[in-house]
């Protein structure tokens, strides 16, 4: 799904919508083909006692492959199209600027837990995008992770991921 | 009147001091997460669910779907004040809501959104009512075969209902049965599609998927669309309201219409959005002012407003009483059922009345509580708007993710709602409808079994799907509804032939 990697210069160009059309028909298509593939190991017909485990998915694999295959000709079949731009560079950067903390977020999870991760990842998030003073940003990202915490490792006893700082206080 | 006896009894079970208090808490946390961006009915209670594992049943469900009630009205705020739509079923709201706020008239299109929605809600409910039990005691005959042909029919809705292009919608539904399908095959004990991953095993849930394709793929794209919040001001004060009460009545062939048209999208599964603009574009046409629209007429908020309310609200029914759900909120609110290990479907009638005919009884209470909530808090809400997005949107990543995790307790799933993420913002600008996806993750596992279970009846004849005369019906109509594209498009093409008459076009 990651067609975006011909980036050219210039703010006003972009991916088409033609082409991620077609990424994302492409890639429903290789999931049918997949879903079929698997399906078929495990046996897709019948056995004495009724249908094979297969059977089901097999078929949906085959309407899967069979919907994404329509939209991907049919999106051939138009042409050029109108060129419409799926997502300018200027915009899919904005995108990136949260989807990729997003992502570091998550990672940061595993080793930190979550309540350290969100504290740096909401200040972070504050610095970059709204330029806050620091002491709003301070008490934005550790009264929200804070007020977690009590939430649910303290009313609700819900354990959440937690780290080395969580271990330090003896949770 | 059985019936009405239990709804009564209905009414003691959700007017006690708790049942109250959480369907308050439901309402207020309902509205808050239908005027955030990223966060709406669907994944707000999937978010939520998990902290009702250890309540009765009964509260957690009048909270859950208070919730839900909340999100509905909350929609209304953002599209008319912000001329932004919190939920995808308040944009048709935004048309004429909004020019309404901007000619200094915020408070009227307020008053006169909720009021409707109110009214749509209402009358969704009694329909619920007087239905449901009919329909549950009628499916009490069903088989698996019935089973069968009734989620056909609900998929073959979509295909047929939906404003997506078929293929998408086809792709996007097969790709929710394709993921249910992950995991362990509970029949046969064989694993599926795991490709040897042990966390695979599992499968993939449905919470996460809504959590992801609804929360994180809606913060991307609020953020490609730059977000500036540039809002009116809103303050309701009494006389306000009652004059646009004074006004409504008026009005009551529209909201007539758009209730018809909210409950038949909402029991057979359109959905509160596409009910909302079939209703406008329907009020449009009909309606004496109607090329005024879009500039600010109070009825382009009362139809979309009215149809969408009833259509989330009758959403309920089916899932009620057949286990299907009409909508992804109420396929989130059928998982919850699930876990609480109640089992969808006319037995719940019979079992678990108390649960039914509370829940029934807490939808007339919760939408009068959330009727005078919504109009006296409003200001309240406009102000939590004006918290910059950039302090909203990662608390709303955080959200998302530590709601993901309570699902499972599995750090995967968080990685999981990223990529359903990714998923939703790429389908929701490429038209591929979310809604079939999700229901047929929730659905996938009922539909096969009940699928099996036919083949096992008939000995692997597919003819036992037209073997009576209920089963033969159910089907047929699935059939209807799945060609309806096809069809509908030939009927237009005989019809400009015969004469240019350019007649109301059915649903696309």
């Amino acid at each position: 799904m990651h067609d975006n990697e011909h980036a050219e210069d210039g703010s006003r160009r972009g991916v088409t919508t033609r082409t991620m059309e077609i990424a994302v028909a492409a890639a429903i298509l290789l999931l049918g083909l997949l879903v079929m593939y698997d399906s078929h190991r495990i046996g897709s017909g019948w056995a004495d006692d009724g249908p094979q485990a297969g059977y089901f998915p097999f078929y949906v694999g085959l309407i899967l492959c069979a919907a994404s295959a329509w939209t991907l000709l049919q999106t051939l079949l138009a042409g050029k199209g109108d060129g419409s731009v799926f997502v300018s560079h200027k915009k899919l950067r904005l995108v990136m600027s949260v989807f990729i903390p997003s992502a570091i977020y998550v990672a940061a999870i595993y080793f930190i837990g979550i309540y350290v991760a969100s504290a740096v990842f909401i200040g972070a998030f504050m610095y970059w995008h709204g330029r806050f003073p620091w002491l709003k940003i301070i008490l934005v990202s550790v009264i929200v992770p804070v007020s977690m915490f009590l939430m649910f490792e303290v009313w609700f006893l819900v354990p959440l991921p937690k780290g080395p700082l969580e271990a330090l206080i003896g949770y | 009147m059985e019936d009405f006896s239990s709804l009564m009894q209905g009414f003691t079970v959700a007017l006690t001091f708790h049942n109250l208090l959480f369907m308050l808490v439901g309402i207020l946390l309902g509205v808050l997460i239908g005027v955030l961006p990223g966060l709406g009915g669907a994944n707000g209670v999937a978010i939520l669910l998990p902290l009702t594992f250890t309540m009765p049943p009964t509260s957690a469900i009048i909270m859950l779907s208070c919730i839900y009630w909340g999100a509905l009205f909350g929609g209304a705020i953002t599209s008319i004040l912000f001329n932004i739509p919190g939920e995808p079923w308040s944009v048709a709201t935004t048309f004429d809501g909004h020019p309404m706020a901007k000619s200094g008239r915020a408070g009227e299109a307020l008053t006169a959104a909720f009021t409707s929605s109110f009214i749509g809600a209402l009358v969704a409910v009694i329909v619920i009512t007087f239905l449901a039990p009919l329909v549950a005691r009628f499916s009490l005959r069903f088989g698996p075969p019935e089973f069968f042909a009734v989620q056909l029919l609900t998929f073959c809705s979509f295909v047929g209902l939906g404003k997506g292009h078929p293929a998408k919608t086809i792709a996007a539904m097969m790709l929710g049965f394709a993921l249910a399908a992950v995991g362990l095959d509970t029949v046969t004990g064989t694993l599926r599609m795991t490709f040897g991953f042990t966390d695979l095993l599992r499968g993939f849930d449905f919470l996460i998927a809504v959590i992801g394709l609804f929360g994180i793929g809606e913060i991307l794209l609020t953020m490609e669309e730059g977000l500036a919040f540039k809002g009116v001001h809103a303050r309701i004060n009494p006389r306000v309201v009652f004059q646009t009460w004074a006004q409504l009545p008026k009005y009551w062939m529209t909201a007539l219409r758009a209730t018809m048209i909210g409950c038949w999208m909402g029991i057979t599964p359109g959905g509160a959005t596409p009910a909302s603009f079939m209703s406008y574009g329907i009020a449009k046409r009909f309606s004496k002012n109607g090329e005024k629209f879009g500039t600010g007429e109070i009825e382009g908020v009362v139809a979309p407003e009215t149809a969408a309310h009833a259509a989330g609200t009758s959403a309920l029914l089916p899932m009620l009483t057949l286990g299907i759900p009409g909508s992804p909120t109420a396929a989130v609110l059928l998982g919850g059922l699930l876990i609480w290990g109640l089992q969808p479907g006319p037995l719940l009638f019979v079992e678990q009345k108390d649960f039914v005919w509370g829940l029934i009884a807490s939808m007339y209470l919760g939408n009068i509580a959330g009727l005078i909530i919504v109009l006296t808090t409003v200001p309240w809400w406009a102000a939590i708007l004006r918290v910059p997005f950039s302090i909203i949107a990662p608390i709303i990543v955080v959200i998302c993710a530590v709601g993901a995790y309570t699902v499972h307790n599995a750090m995967l799933d968080i990685v999981l709602m990223l990529v359903f993420g990714i998923v939703g913002y790429l389908f929701k600008k490429l038209d591929y409808p979310l809604a079939p996806m999700v229901l047929a993750l929730v659905l996938g596992d009922m539909a096969e079994s009940s699928f099996r279970q036919s083949m096992l009846l008939s000995h692997g004849e597919i003819s036992i799907f037209w073997s009576n005369g209920l089963v033969g019906s159910i089907c047929g109509l699935a059939m209807l509804m799945l060609f309806w594209p096809v069809i509908s498009k030939m009927l237009q093409r005989l019809r400009r032939s015969d004469n240019d008459l350019d007649e109301a076009r059915p649903v696309e």
